[in-house]
């Protein structure tokens, strides 16, 4: 094997067992930004020594084992205190816990909860709990998330630097929480997980609609997620939610460029496989019969648009209803003009006119293009073309993608056109 | 990236012989591996060639035949597959090596192969010309 091939392997078995050696050492040493680093240290002594002797049979234990020895050796050379020193000798978890046995045997999966709970804990910024997150679960590099981002690599590496002295200094700890608190801290991992899919979904900045490998991350960690912390409707309801919009990926730019609204899509390239990930994930999210939060209403939006075998058949009565149920849950005015579209096509364009009509005077609304790109399709259904014209400029005016810029303005040279028919 | 690890078939899938129990349990524990690192899409198991049916073009242009297993060279049939989702071609030889040895009596081989996606389909510079020209003669077809 040559050095770049046998580094290249290695790069493999770090993506695959990255996370599982920073979790489970960060339980011993309860401070992930030190768990990374002995996790580090162990692959730089990997791609040492690999690519002569070989790799090893099982790597994941291989490394495990000389990151655990180092942290031994940390901690002696830091002189740490002698209790935390013992427990990693003993192997064992230093602050009691419950029950001792469990902790020693803890399945891979629990340490996983507890990194993730920690990545994405509220004392962080939402931008430090994505790279932070993407970077010890999903084991990518500071460069790999800084290209998903757009953002210099040296912005990244400090955001995740100052993210790991936060954690320490607010003395977070390495746990998944319990009772009240779990349901805040899931939504706040549930957001970051969905935050990171549609940053890639639909790019906000720069020419690029899609930038997959964060669409791809972020279901990775929700299908991860969905294995783990199977009692949690939400969890299953999120990943359904990106399954199904993951099915789209194909449809959802012409060959040159351009994006493709859903309605316009050829549904013939739909990703059925994932379709029907998706159709299961939110039947799991309704057996465990709770309530269906918001990400598995999405969900279930979602996959009306998914089972519809044209757009003609879209069951769009069934999705108003499914928008009224979702703005009961979440209120918001972006739920609301959702709702709006979907009354307009169940019930007719006036209806979700009034709808929308309403919602210009939100003041969150103000600078947001949906608004006007959909009062302005509404607008030419009913005939009022010369209003359509300015709403879909303003909506062009106020888009960061320069994708949806270019449709805009195509769609309001479209109404000016026909206004002068 | 998302690749097919095919497992082909032996004399012993063909001749519909269950796994041991204790392979059994071996690939069920790794299917959960697999779906707990987030990488598994899909996997199944399919019957032997016995119950096979093939449809064959045997004349250039001519009518399909249709064909009863059961085949022969177990070495080119199939006997399941895994779909995964990966990030690279070395993690899926990674992945694939953790597979337990389907068979166990030396015969145990398992095949990657790369699926298609979308970008690479629409690389082609022909493809590309091909959709463009269509799409203006949509759009001069709207105008007119």
């Amino acid at each position: 094997m040559t050095d770049t091939a046998a580094h290249r392997t290695i790069d493999a078995i770090w993506r695959i067992e990255s996370a599982k050696l920073i979790a489970g050492l960060a339980r011993m040493v309860r401070d992930v930004g030190i768990a990374e680093d002995l996790a580090q240290d162990a692959l730089v002594i990997a791609l040492e020594k690999w690519p002569d002797t070989g790799i090893p049979d099982n790597p994941g234990a291989w490394l495990m084992a000389t990151a655990k020895r180092r942290a031994i050796d940390l901690l002696r050379r830091n002189k740490m205190r002698d209790r935390k020193y013992e427990e990693i000798g003993r192997g064992s978890d230093l602050y009691t816990e419950p029950d001792l046995e469990s902790v020693m045997d803890g399945e891979i999966g629990d340490d996983l909860l507890r990194l993730i709970f920690t990545t994405c804990h509220p004392v962080l910024s939402q931008e430090a709990r994505v790279a932070l997150t993407l970077r010890l679960l999903g084991g990518l590099t500071t460069d790999e998330i800084a290209h998903a981002f757009l953002v210099a690599e040296s912005t990244v590496a400090q955001r995740i630097v100052r993210a790991k002295k936060t954690l320490s200094a607010a003395r977070v700890p390495f746990e998944v929480p319990v009772g009240d608190e779990l349901k805040d801290r899931l939504s706040s991992v549930l957001e970051v997980i969905y935050l990171m899919f549609n940053e890639g979904y639909t790019a906000t900045a720069g020419e690029n609609w899609i930038r997959p490998l964060l669409c791809q991350e972020a279901l990775r960690l929700g299908r991860i997620l969905a294995e783990i912390a199977t009692a949690e409707p939400e969890v299953h309801g999120l990943v359904a939610l990106m399954e199904i919009q993951s099915s789209r990926f194909k449809t959802r730019v012409s060959p040159v460029g351009e994006p493709i609204l859903l309605m316009d899509q050829n549904r013939a390239l739909w990703d059925q496989l994932l379709i029907r990930r998706g159709l299961a994930a939110l039947e799991r999210a309704q057996k465990l019969g709770r309530p269906l939060g918001p990400y598995a209403l999405q969900a279930a939006i979602s996959s009306c648009h998914a089972q519809a075998r044209t757009a003609s058949e879209t069951d769009w009565a069934r999705i108003a209803a499914l928008y009224e149920a979702l703005s009961r849950v979440t209120p918001s005015p972006v739920v609301e003009l959702n709702r709006a579209v979907a009354i307009s096509m169940a019930f007719g364009p006036e209806f979700g006119l009034q709808i929308v009509d309403a919602l210009t005077s939100e003041p969150s609304l103000k600078e947001y293009h949906l608004l006007p790109s959909v009062r302005g399709d509404l607008l030419v259904k009913v005939g009022r073309v010369v209003e359509a014209r300015e709403e879909f400029e303003r909506a062009a005016s106020l888009t960061g993608n320069e994708r949806e810029r270019e449709l805009l303005l195509r769609r309001a040279a479209e109404c000016a056109a026909n206004g002068y028919l | 990236m998302r690749f097919m690890m095919i497992v082909k078939a032996t004399q012993d899938s063909e001749a519909g012989n269950k796994p041991s129990e204790e392979l059994f349990a071996a690939m069920i524990r790794y299917n959960e591996e697999l779906a707990k690192a987030g990488v598994l899409l899909a996997a199944d198991g399919l019957h032997p060639s016995s119950s096979a049916i093939r449809v064959s073009y045997p004349e250039p242009g001519g009518k399909a035949k249709v064909i009863d297993g059961p085949f022969t060279e177990a070495k080119e049939l199939i006997a399941g597959y895994t779909l995964i989702e990966v990030k690279s071609r070395e993690e899926a030889i990674e992945w694939a090596m953790r597979m337990p040895d389907p068979n166990g009596f030396g015969e145990g081989q398992i095949e990657l192969r790369q699926v298609f996606e979308m970008p690479e389909l629409t690389q082609n510079p022909e493809t590309l010309a091909q959709v463009a020209t269509q799409r203006e003669r949509m759009e001069y077809k709207k105008k007119s």
